[in-house]
């Protein structure tokens, strides 16, 4: 089938095309900028946008002028955290799927080896399997994890969570939860009980709120994270699985959005394979 | 899902609506929105290019431009493209002995849950499955499949083992042994790019010769879904897709891309969280819900899957007779939760509100367990329920007697609604309690 070949070989050709067609001005320059953009998931009106804004640029800066643009936007929101009073209590959510216990794990093993003492409490209680995961995890890094039952209630596991962290003197409690479609009133209500209950325990509980997304997700991730953002207030997002094709665009349509910056990136299976957001990395790959 | 989509047709079609003759430069802005939605729904770009110049051409050739109502010729095409596009329904091809289903796909993309579903399906049908956890790697991959068989009642193959071709292998002749007619081989998530891990499950494929091979793709997916379809049907040679999660808000449009860049059918969606969640994909409706024609129908089938006729029947004459006791609440209940997410359903029914915060799923569980406790006559008459009673039923089914108090008073509000709704006439009364 032409069109199987034509699409996948498109994204190889990409940057070719883009170095051929620079300073020769080109009339499908922009054109092809604006099809780059939308095949990497930022969205068509956030691609119209930013190729339109390139209209008065010579040819020649386009890209220049792009990736200042989208450093700009995407560095703008990525503000260092101050100091956190332990312990740091990291609570992760998300839709099914998206890699929430593997991105738990990662983030324990990058927190442990800058020497933090790290527990995990498994808030998924739905998913058959899900507290032997991260149990599995915890045994892989060195981590602690407090033991929960299928069918309890994920707001009473982060109270104990949080008592446990308290009680063994440790630096980051890791609270994962089970996959939730945004669209679900009752288990967003459940996430939201879940929350109270960590303010109530302490008011700066939880010191951050990430949404984990899978980068193979389209234009629905914009609004699972303003779904979220309503329902429990985000921190920030990660962006999972970006080891395979897709780009994970959609991470600047939330930056642009909702103003939600991204924190991590999940690059592969291993446990090495979670990376702090840099922009111009990620905006870099997105070119590539 | 599609209801983004839907709209975004739908004004479309507004802007169309009542200007008499056709423009052609108007046409060809229309055709651009008509591009912005289907990309806003993920729908590849060249698929979606592809597709606009298609309805394009078609609008011209019906000479769109003198009719009379162009925003009803140009839904009419566009409707028409999306079936076109999203092919035939088709079943199932189950052939050998045992017939085997390989299910591949990327991690995350829901192949476990579909596979639960798959056999819950075919046991239906009156076939004997047997499923496989042929995922080594992932850690805890094996305990999720055996603790979803488990509940529900379903045969896996339970030895494990480090190699997964010598596992396939090894299900295999257990199967014979056991007398399974139907295999499902649940694979490891693996990513479309990950040679090893692609050699692995061409190595399975060629032990253990399926009759289908599907792949499990998340309905979320966004440009890269023709990538994912493309490389895994290159390799391995798909029959079909199983599109997953589709009961949350995405457009789908990944469905169109995945079904143009491979050329294979979508058999399934899923539709839910619960077993039952799995349906054959019917292009006709879908393509009607993107033209925003409703969601009636699907609503009134997905009921009648549920509910035994006579038990409806006799349910109706009780209403009728004002005679509906804690038993038929109870049986309603019972019917409702095999329906699948309460709130989606109750959500489109109308004046659905009221009946909603009585069908939490945790509120559910606990009326059951009250009702549970109640001894028949109990159930027949809530008048008999004094103190002593309500005390010995709250400690049976763990709640309080406010619990039970509060249970009643829902009950005769529900007994009211009915009768009410009955009065004006059955076709106001939700599908389900028809």
């Amino acid at each position: 089938m032409g069109l199987t070949e034509a699409l996948t070989k498109t994204r190889s050709r990409f940057s070719n095309r883009i170095r051929n067609l620079l300073g020769k001005r080109d009339p499908n320059l922009l054109s092809e900028i604006e099809a780059l953009l939308i095949q990497s998931d930022i969205g068509v009106f956030a691609s119209e946008q930013l190729t339109n804004a390139l209209e008065r640029s010579s040819p020649s800066e386009y890209y220049q002028q792009l990736e200042k643009e989208l450093t700009h936007l995407l560095n703008l929101k990525n503000e260092e955290t101050q100091d956190q009073k332990p312990p740091v209590v990291e609570l992760y959510v998300g839709v099914n799927g998206v890699g929430k216990t593997t991105t738990i794990g990662k983030r324990g093993y990058m927190l442990i080896k800058g020497g933090e003492k790290v527990l995990f409490a498994s808030g998924d209680t739905y998913r058959t399997g899900a507290l032997q995961q991260l149990r599995q995890w915890a045994e892989e890094i060195g981590a602690d994890v407090i033991e929960s039952h299928y069918g309890a209630d994920p707001a009473s596991v982060a109270y104990d969570g949080v008592d446990a962290a308290l009680a063994r003197d440790v630096d980051y409690l890791l609270i994962d939860t089970a996959g939730r479609l945004h669209t679900k009133r009752n288990l967003m209500e459940e996430m939201k009980k879940i929350k109270r209950v960590l303010s109530n325990k302490r008011q700066d509980l939880p010191q951050e709120t990430i949404l984990v997304i899978d980068a193979t997700t389209g234009q629905n991730a914009l609004q699972q994270a303003k779904s979220f953002n309503d329902a429990i207030g985000l921190s920030g997002v990660t962006l999972a699985k970006l080891d395979g094709t897709a780009k994970g665009g959609i991470a600047i349509a939330i930056v642009k959005e909702l103003g939600i910056p991204v924190k991590f990136l999940g690059i592969g299976e291993s446990r090495e394979d979670l990376i702090p957001f840099i922009a111009d990395d990620f905006i870099k790959a997105l070119f590539e | 899902m599609f209801e983004n989509l839907t709209e975004g047709i739908k004004n479309i079609a507004k802007s169309f609506r009542g200007r008499g003759k056709l423009k052609e430069s108007d046409a060809k802005r229309g055709m651009q929105d008509i591009r912005r939605a289907l990309l806003e729904a993920d729908v590849n770009l060249q698929v979606a290019k592809n597709f606009v110049s298609e309805v394009e051409k078609e609008a011209i050739n019906r000479k769109i431009y003198e009719s009379f109502s162009p925003a009803e010729m140009i839904t009419k095409i566009v409707g028409e493209k999306l079936i076109g596009l999203l092919g035939e329904m088709e079943p199932l091809k189950l052939s050998g002995q045992p017939a085997s289903i390989l299910l591949v796909g990327l991690q995350g993309s829901g192949k476990t849950t579909t596979a639960i579903k798959l056999a819950n399906l075919l046991r239906k049908q009156g076939r004997k499955p047997y499923l496989i956890p042929a995922d080594v790697k992932r850690p805890a991959a094996f305990e999720q499949l055996r603790d979803l068989a488990k509940r529900e009642e379903l045969p896996y193959f339970e030895k494990r083992l480090d190699d997964e071709v010598n596992l396939c292998k090894q299900a295999l002749t257990q199967s014979v042994i056991r007398r399974y007619d139907t295999l499902i081989f649940d694979t490891a998530g693996r990513l479309h790019i990950d040679r090893e891990m692609i050699d692995q499950v061409k190595k399975i494929k060629s032990a253990v010769k399926p009759s289908e091979v599907l792949l499990v793709a998340d309905s979320m997916t966004g440009q890269d879904a023709v990538n994912i379809a493309g490389a895994f049907d290159k390799e391995i040679d798909l029959t079909g897709i199983i599109l997953t999660k589709m009961d949350g808000d995405a457009r789908g449009g990944a469905a169109l891309s995945m079904r143009e860049v491979t050329g294979k059918p979508i058999k399934f969606i899923g539709t839910g969280e619960k077993s039952s969640d799995l349906e054959l994909l019917q292009p006709e409706r879908l393509a009607t819900r993107i033209l925003g024609m409703g969601d009636i129908k699907t609503l009134q089938e997905k009921a009648e899957k549920v509910i035994e006729k006579e038990q409806a029947e006799e349910f109706q004459k009780k209403i009728k007779e004002a005679k509906l006791d804690l038993e038929d609440f109870l049986n309603q209940i019972k019917q409702l939760k095999r329906m699948g997410p309460i709130e989606d359903l109750v959500e489109m029914l109308p004046g659905g509100q009221d009946l909603k915060k009585l069908m939490d799923e945790k509120q559910l569980v606990q009326t059951e367990a009250i009702i549970q406790s109640m001894t028949p006559e109990e159930r027949r008459n809530t008048k008999m329920l004094n103190a002593s009673r309500k005390r010995r039923i709250a400690a049976g089914s763990g709640t309080s007697v406010q619990d039970i108090n509060q249970l009643i008073k829902e009950y005769n509000m529900v007994k009211k609604l009915m009768k009410q709704m009955m009065g004006r006439g059955p076709s106001t009364l939700p599908p389900f309690f028809r």
